[in-house]
């Protein structure tokens, strides 16, 4: 058994996430390889090698992977699928993206969001938004797979694959990114932070959102998140949210202030270790989940919540 | 352009699943069913398409038991032009549905077809990008924004880091996020002239598809429960806690 993991990066540095779908294939079992395909990623390749447990490195460097166009990576991957019993990625919105198109040209089914490996062909996974958790057996000779990268945990380094040059493929040439609009920001990344503060609708408007917020999270060197009445209502970017659809997180700490708890929120951040709930809403579904409950105006609390945070 | 948007039948989104004892699977017996929230978007964006002379039909097409009428019905309500249903009581899996969707568009010829990011039933997320993949079209998934000009899709998408807007070339695959649009409601008016749309019904065999199931479920169970927690008093016992007991900050 070989399984090719697909990396995460940004053609400078290797995603968190890979980590995390390593560790999924480790308990998987058997041989892994990464796939790195980006341009001018070979620092990349080299951060790849270092993973515990990876056996090798498969570079595919060329200008039109440098923005990890779902087409060029599907078929890059399903030109280099032969001898591979498991094709593994991180559930994230690349991912997502590129993965069910090598299920479907290998003729396929896709896991999609595994959170455990049961044994080789047996996986479980969340669906009706992580309210029911289903054991599925692939009766493919290939296993395509997402994992839900919050249920593994990233494997440390400690490796040293050899790295392996591999031919690129056609451009299809049929999609080109004209923009992209990253969110700049000091603090750490969502999906890898120890410690989340997340507002709702409560907040009242954006301003509030980042005047009570933004101090608390400096302080305890959390994340910041979202539910997605915030972000529908404009108050931050579409990638603070957390949820269902959204970003899972599960972080040791997560502030949840001024969020109802509506179950699609719940799904994305409910195997968080420790939850806090700030709401005056007594009622609020989120105590039902809380490990701490505060019922209490949040425009009173959080400023002195600040101060009180060494 | 004709722009094909394939719909899903799932539980509605206010029901809260049970998990049948023996494990067999969620409960759906008695329960509202309603058309996949991000299909919704998908019929929206299409027909809002339309409304704007961009496109010139709206077909929509689902796939599944013939409950499903129900579901065309509604999206023939909110403007689409006629329906297709793929009838068949086999539990269909993405790649099945991907396959039929390739069998329907290969006779319907669309430019676009706008599909819902994922259904919140099974949450596969899957589709869409499997039926790009199988007629080797362009695909721009979570889509927050579709702008149609010069024989390309301009489609902004919400990714993990923030946005980005790619060309695609048609025909192309879009599936849709959250914040594309707010679909409408339906009028009475329009549910009534729904009515009168045409339907064609057929089935997985009259397309030469096989929909047999590639995963078996083995089991379905509850997620462990939380553990409820506690109350705290004000600001200073819960940073006690948080220090002292849950050992976080």
């Amino acid at each position: 058994m070989t399984i090719l993991v697909i990396a995460e990066h940004d053609n400078q540095s290797l995603k968190a996430a890979t980590k995390n779908a390593v560790a999924a294939a480790a308990k998987i079992g058997g041989e892994i390889h990464v796939l790195v395909a980006g341009a001018g990623c070979a620092g990349v390749a080299t951060e790849a090698a270092k993973l515990a447990g990876v056996a090798k490195v498969k570079l595919a460097d060329a200008a039109h992977y440098a923005d990890q166009s779902a087409e060029n990576v599907a078929a890059l991957v399903v030109a280099n699928a032969a001898g591979y019993s498991h094709i593994v990625a991180p559930a994230t919105t690349a991912g997502k993206n590129f993965s069910p198109r090598v299920a479907a040209l290998l003729d396929v089914a896709q896991i999609s969001e595994i959170v455990a490996v049961e044994s080789a062909d047996t996986f479980v996974r969340p669906i009706y938004a992580g309210n029911a958790l289903a054991t599925v057996q692939s009766t493919d000779a290939v296993k395509v797979i997402t994992v839900r990268t919050t249920a593994f945990e990233a494997v440390a380094e400690g490796g040293s694959a050899a790295v392996e040059n591999l031919a690129a493929g056609p451009d299809l040439g049929n999609s080109k990114l004209l923009s992209r609009e990253l969110t700049k920001s000091e603090r750490p990344e969502l999906t890898a932070a120890k410690i989340i503060v997340s507002g709702g609708r409560g907040m009242g408007n954006g301003e509030n959102y980042h005047k009570l917020l933004e101090p608390l999270a400096d302080k305890l060197g959390a994340a910041l998140g979202a539910s997605r009445a915030a972000v529908d209502a404009g108050f931050v970017p579409n990638d603070y949210q957390v949820g269902q659809t959204g970003k899972i997180v599960a972080p040791e700490l997560y502030i949840a202030v001024g969020i109802s708890g509506a179950i699609q929120h719940l799904a994305g951040m409910k195997d968080s270790k420790v939850i806090v709930a700030i709401n005056k809403d007594p009622e609020a579904p989120i105590f039902q989940v809380a490990d701490y409950a505060l019922v209490a105006d949040l425009f009173e609390v959080i400023p002195q919540f600040t101060a009180a945070v060494a | 352009m004709k722009i094909l948007v394939p719909v899903k039948r799932v539980v509605d989104y206010n029901v809260k699943v049970r998990v049948k004892a023996d494990g067999t699977g969620v409960d759906i017996a008695n329960v509202k069913m309603s058309m996949n929230p991000f299909d919704e978007i998908a019929v929206e964006e299409a027909v809002r398409l339309k409304e704007a002379g961009i496109a010139t039909e709206v077909v929509v097409v689902s796939a599944g038991v013939a409950g499903c009428q129900e579901t065309l019905r509604t999206a023939m309500a909110i403007g689409a032009d006629r329906g297709i249903l793929v009838e068949t009581d086999v539990d269909l899996q993405p790649l099945a549905v991907a396959k039929l969707i390739k069998a329907v568009a290969d006779k319907e010829q669309p430019q676009l077809v706008i599909f819902g990011k994922q259904a919140i039933d099974d949450d596969s997320n899957q589709t869409g990008q499997m039926f790009a993949a199988l007629q080797g079209w362009p695909q721009a998934t979570f889509a927050s924004k579709v702008v149609i000009a010069d024989g390309k899709a301009s489609v902004t998408r919400e990714v993990d880091g923030g946005l980005e807007t790619l060309a695609l070339n048609l025909p192309a695959v879009v599936t849709t996020d959250l914040r594309l649009n707010e679909p409408r409601y339906a009028t009475l008016p329009n549910i009534m002239k729904a009515k009168k749309k045409p339907l064609d019904t057929v089935k997985p065999e009259d397309l030469g598809v096989d929909v047999a199931p590639r995963l078996k479920t083995l089991k379905v169970a509850e997620p462990a429960k939380r553990q409820a927690g506690v109350k705290v008093a004000d600001v200073a016992d819960l940073v006690s806690k948080l220090k002292n007991e849950a050992k976080v900050i």
